[in-house]
């Protein structure tokens, strides 16, 4: 079984997780842009930031067998510091790079003026840029954020198509499939949505145009959960072939607008992880 | 179009295109540079180029793009070390393959070093190998080419891959190996190979870790 978790944020994960990953049949991960638990105060730090995302992260990813690309924007939380504005100004440079396959995170948390400009802005840079975007869905007032972000997105011009909302639930479900957009299903420990409640919505929309992740980050989640929602999904009678459909076609269809995913080396077969030059270079 | 630097070698038609419109743009204007580097590989490919090995085609591309700046010396390192500053790991390997063409056609002298020193802080060995090369070699002063050597063995850089070993490589550096083959021979750790080489040159240095090396069973 392989798998591509399309939204994982492994800067804040270990290299355990990574080898775990590896063995559970995860070849594939997007990382979108997010923040970090402890907010930043300057543009500088998302630049670096950033870089990691292009640099450090994949080259992290590659030595474990597992492919990097990234999502670049201003997540909604900070982009209401106004001394953050200018990181908006530092998009258009990193989204001209190979690795980035989306604008992301972008979306609502507090749903503030601010944070409609931030996306706004973003939307525009994305048809710029002829990126899709992956759209964060706030925590709190969830039904009226998503219902907001999907008025913004259709305002903007941007073909459903192009757009992933994430960290969907019962409530906001239905609105994103009428839209035309992907659906994103972030499933946690505790929060967002578990395992038999995916395979619920999973039954009732049938697999097209839906996508899982496990958003793992620094708070309570499991970068696991991708493949623990296959395996509910083959004991609760899905084939494989729609297990496929979820867990690796559709976020490879969807990034794979972006012009730029390159999955070559996590389809070369499972050579790949044996013949990195690097892997078990003496390190103490 | 060919790539001077690397005779012989012939773009695809389409890639040849877009590399003469884009050296002929940054002529130009310089500041068209930040625009294009990044598309290099989306242009023109990533394979890699038969008869080079190391060399793929956006690397060999990107360093087109760098010597088509008619800038020299110190202006010319700060614009090569603010595209490697903005780079992702291509970029920046490709800028780093690119100090010792520019500095045969002598318009670099020392200010290629900083880039050179950032990529050897790195933990990123593609990083690392492609900052020791001839450039590297030319221009790196004494101490930081040592202890670049010996972190090359830390992280698994093979030293076949470095540059200037032959006439760099003198007692201290073979002092410094020594004491990290006595350290991993005292944890009962493997020494790498490349480790010998350098420390067989100087048989005095080599003397002192003689018992130990007896000890693992490396000589008898």
């Amino acid at each position: 079984m392989r798998i591509f978790d399309p939204h994982i944020h492994m800067t804040s994960r270990t290299t355990d997780d990574y080898e775990r990953m590896y063995q559970a049949g995860v070849r594939a991960v997007v990382e979108p842009a997010f923040w970090l638990g402890q907010p930043r105060t300057s543009p500088g730090t998302f630049a670096d930031y950033f870089d990691g995302l292009l640099g450090w992260e994949p080259y992290r990813a590659a030595q474990f067998g597992i492919v990097h690309h990234c999502a670049i924007a201003l997540n909604p939380k900070e982009a209401n510091d106004p001394r953050l504005r200018p990181v908006l100004d530092l998009l258009p440079r990193y989204l001209a790079k190979d690795h980035v396959v989306a604008v992301g995170e972008v979306g609502y948390d507090d749903i503030t003026p601010a944070e409609d400009e931030a996306l706004t802005r973003q939307l525009a840079l994305a048809i710029e840029h002829d990126l899709p975007v992956l759209v964060h869905t706030p925590h709190r007032d969830k039904a009226v954020g998503t219902r907001r972000t999907l008025d913004v997105v259709r305002e903007s011009g941007l073909p459903p198509e192009r757009v992933l909302v994430d960290h969907l639930n019962e409530m906001t479900v239905g609105m994103v499939a009428d839209s035309g957009c992907w659906m994103g299903f972030s499933v946690y420990p505790d929060t967002k949505m578990d395992e038999d409640r995916m395979i619920t919505i999973l039954k009732e929309y049938g697999p097209a145009r839906i996508l899982v992740n496990s958003a793992a980050d620094w708070g309570r989640s499991d970068p696991l959960k991708t493949r623990a929602v296959a395996d509910a999904m083959l004991a609760s009678g899905f084939s494989e072939a729609e297990v496929e459909t979820v867990l690796w076609d559709n976020p490879a269809a969807f990034y794979g607008q972006s012009g730029r995913l390159d999955l070559s080396e996590a389809t070369a077969g499972e050579d790949y992880a044996g013949n990195s030059v690097l892997r078990g270079a003496p390190r103490d | 179009m060919t790539t001077p630097h690397l005779p012989g070698f012939v773009l695809s038609e389409e890639g040849a295109r877009w590399l003469a419109a884009s050296t002929e743009r940054i002529r130009t204007d310089d500041r068209a540079l930040a625009a294009l580097f990044p598309l290099a590989g989306r242009a023109c490919g990533r394979a890699p180029i038969p008869g080079f090995p190391g060399w793929t085609v956006d690397q060999a591309v990107r360093v087109e793009l760098l010597r088509a700046l008619s800038r020299t010396g110190a202006p010319l390192g700060e614009t090569i070390f603010e595209l490697y500053a903005h780079g992702d790991a291509a970029e920046r390997l490709a800028v780093l393959k690119a100090l010792p063409v520019l500095a045969a056609c002598n318009r670099l002298g020392d200010a290629g070093l900083p880039i050179v020193r950032d990529a050897l802080r790195t933990n990123d060995a593609r990083l690392v190998r492609a900052a020791l090369g001839p450039y590297a070699a030319e221009h790196l002063p004494d101490h930081a080419y040592r202890q670049a050597v010996l972190k090359c063995v830390f992280i698994g850089v093979p030293l076949g891959a470095v540059t200037g070993l032959d006439r760099r490589a003198d007692e201290e550096l073979a002092r410094m190996m020594a004491d990290y083959a006595r350290e991993r021979l005292l944890a009962g750790r493997e020494v790498p190979p490349d480790v010998w080489p350098l420390v067989e040159r100087h048989p005095a240095v080599l003397t002192g870790i003689r018992s130990l090396l007896t000890e693992a069973g490396h000589l008898n």
